[in-house]
């Protein structure tokens, strides 16, 4: 699993990338009363909005850490938003990207270097 | 504003070691929530009682030789009618008949008038009550006091058991009385559409009454981020949101501000436009949207007819935590105004629909009877 500096994870298995956010961000949120998810086909750009995650309070832009294409979205979230809270890190994930590029997966930060990160906020 | 220094009210320490989320607000850092987060505080208050920090907002007495007819020359409401124990809503008025802020003004005792204006507004509210009420009326802010709001189905047996006396008031009644080892000025009413009461107190013993307080186990804190999400349900605007200087009162649908006995009289700031909006109906109305599908409409979100054309703003929204939907205030034309319009709010580009429907969107529990 990679991290961002925006608190999204990635994990990837071939060359399908699995985005979540972190634990981290989902407690920063709140109770997550709404998802919105991209569409499957769209194409992202690293850094591009491509989801946005709705506490009672505020909407939430959630950036695409990685290129690729959407080729599969967490349908369970449009019933279960709060399982971002639940399980921000596994059952919360919100999109899976068919990567265009593998080298902007390998520069993000492992669990580590977050975590150190977390340590300066 | 980022160097800006905020103000603190006497309870931040107390808030801090709660756990609460603190953020500006209204010039002050103020808990926006606790460790339960906003869900959970908001149905607290609705199942249980909350207990909020309202210290923010601008306390003071208005005394003269008669600040009660004083008052009236520049809000629409009737004060000469305003009997000792009684609290009343109102507005000031600008000379266009816009609102300059929402209030409370009081009658605890015989001490002139107690008003409660909002915080981000109060320096305003008195320098333009001062302008225009000079040699009538004199104000003394009372900035050694603060304002608790404790608010739900439980708050008056955990009151009650303080304060015996409380139990015999009604909603909107208002005393100055001894309570809490000191002296109180205590209505029954709040912003949230519960029962409950707003207690002002001293600044040095703020602390250890709210502390009091929470030692009730029906009694939990509540930020500013739940009060926003209840005071949304229970259908109550938001000054600076759903109301400012442009908005009349009659717009607002907040008719019932303006007195019957002074809709004749036509004696105060902007008569000529709230009287004619009263005869003809204003142009534009505040509506309550229940958002049938989609993200919460927030606060700037187009409202469009079904024909895609815009014809109001989002003032006010969010996910209603009592219901499990969105749910939105905002402006339209009388004409889809009616309960039961469909419209649409455009969240992100994409339209939703969403249906005109009544306020207060969850039923408000006022004790008016005892």
């Amino acid at each position: 699993m990679r991290f961002t500096k925006d608190h999204e994870w990635v994990v990837l298995e071939g060359e399908v990338a699995t985005i979540g956010i972190t634990a981290y961000a989902a407690e920063q949120l709140g109770d997550v009363v709404f998802v919105e998810t991209p569409e499957v086909g769209k194409v992202v750009k690293a850094g591009d909005g491509f989801a946005v995650v709705e506490s009672v309070k505020a909407a939430s832009d959630v950036y695409a850490p990685i290129a690729g294409e959407v080729v599969e979205t967490n349908t369970d979230l449009g019933e279960a938003p709060d399982t971002v809270n639940a399980l921000p890190e596994s059952g919360g994930w919100f999109a899976k990207l068919k990567i265009a590029d593998k080298a902007q997966y390998d520069a993000l930060m492992d669990r580590d270097a977050y975590e150190a990160f977390l340590g300066t906020l | 504003m980022s160097d800006e220094v905020l103000k603190t009210t006497p309870l931040a320490d107390a808030h801090v070691a709660a756990g609460a989320r603190m953020v500006p607000f209204a010039g002050y850092s103020m808990p926006v929530q606790y460790k339960d987060g906003v869900l959970k505080e908001h149905l607290w208050t609705r199942e249980h009682a909350g207990l909020f920090d309202v210290s923010h907002m601008g306390q003071a007495r208005l005394r003269g030789v008669s600040p009660l007819s004083a008052f009236e020359e520049i809000t629409p409401g009737d004060f000469i009618g305003l009997k000792p124990g009684k609290q009343r809503y109102s507005v000031l008025l600008n000379k266009q008949g816009g609102v300059i802020d929402d209030l409370m003004a009081a009658r605890p005792d015989d001490d002139g008038l107690f008003v409660v204006v909002n915080g981000a507004c109060k320096d305003n509210d008195f320098k333009v009550i001062d302008n225009e009420l000079a040699g009538q009326v004199t104000i003394e802010r009372l900035e050694n006091r603060a304002l608790l709001a404790l608010q739900g189905p439980e708050a008056a047996a955990v009151i009650g058991r303080h304060l015996p006396a409380a139990l015999r008031m009604v909603f909107m009644d208002s005393r100055a009385m001894p309570g809490f080892g000191t002296n109180i000025l205590i209505s029954r009413s709040g912003y949230t559409g519960e029962d409950g009461y707003e207690i002002s107190v001293p600044n040095h013993l703020a602390e250890a009454i709210w502390n009091l307080l929470l030692e009730d186990e029906r009694v939990r804190p509540i930020g500013l981020g739940a009060r926003d999400s209840l005071r949304l349900e229970a259908g109550l605007p938001l000054y600076g949101h759903d109301v400012d200087q442009s908005v009349s009162p009659i717009e607002a649908d907040l008719a019932f501000a303006v007195s019957v006995k002074r809709r004749d009289a036509r004696d105060f700031p902007g008569a000529a436009r709230i009287a004619k909006e009263l005869a003809e109906g204003p142009s534009r109305k505040r509506v309550g949207l229940k958002v049938l599908e989609g993200a919460p409409a927030r606060e700037g979100a187009e409202i469009t007819d079904g024909s895609g054309a815009v014809v109001g703003v989002v003032t006010s929204g969010g996910f209603s935590p009592s219901l499990g939907y969105p749910i939105a205030m905002g402006f339209v034309p009388p004409a889809l105004a009616a309960l039961g319009t469909q419209l649409k709010v455009i969240v992100r580009g994409k339209p939703q629909a969403a249906q005109v429907v009544a306020m207060p969107f969850v039923p408000n529990r006022y004790v008016r009877k005892i």
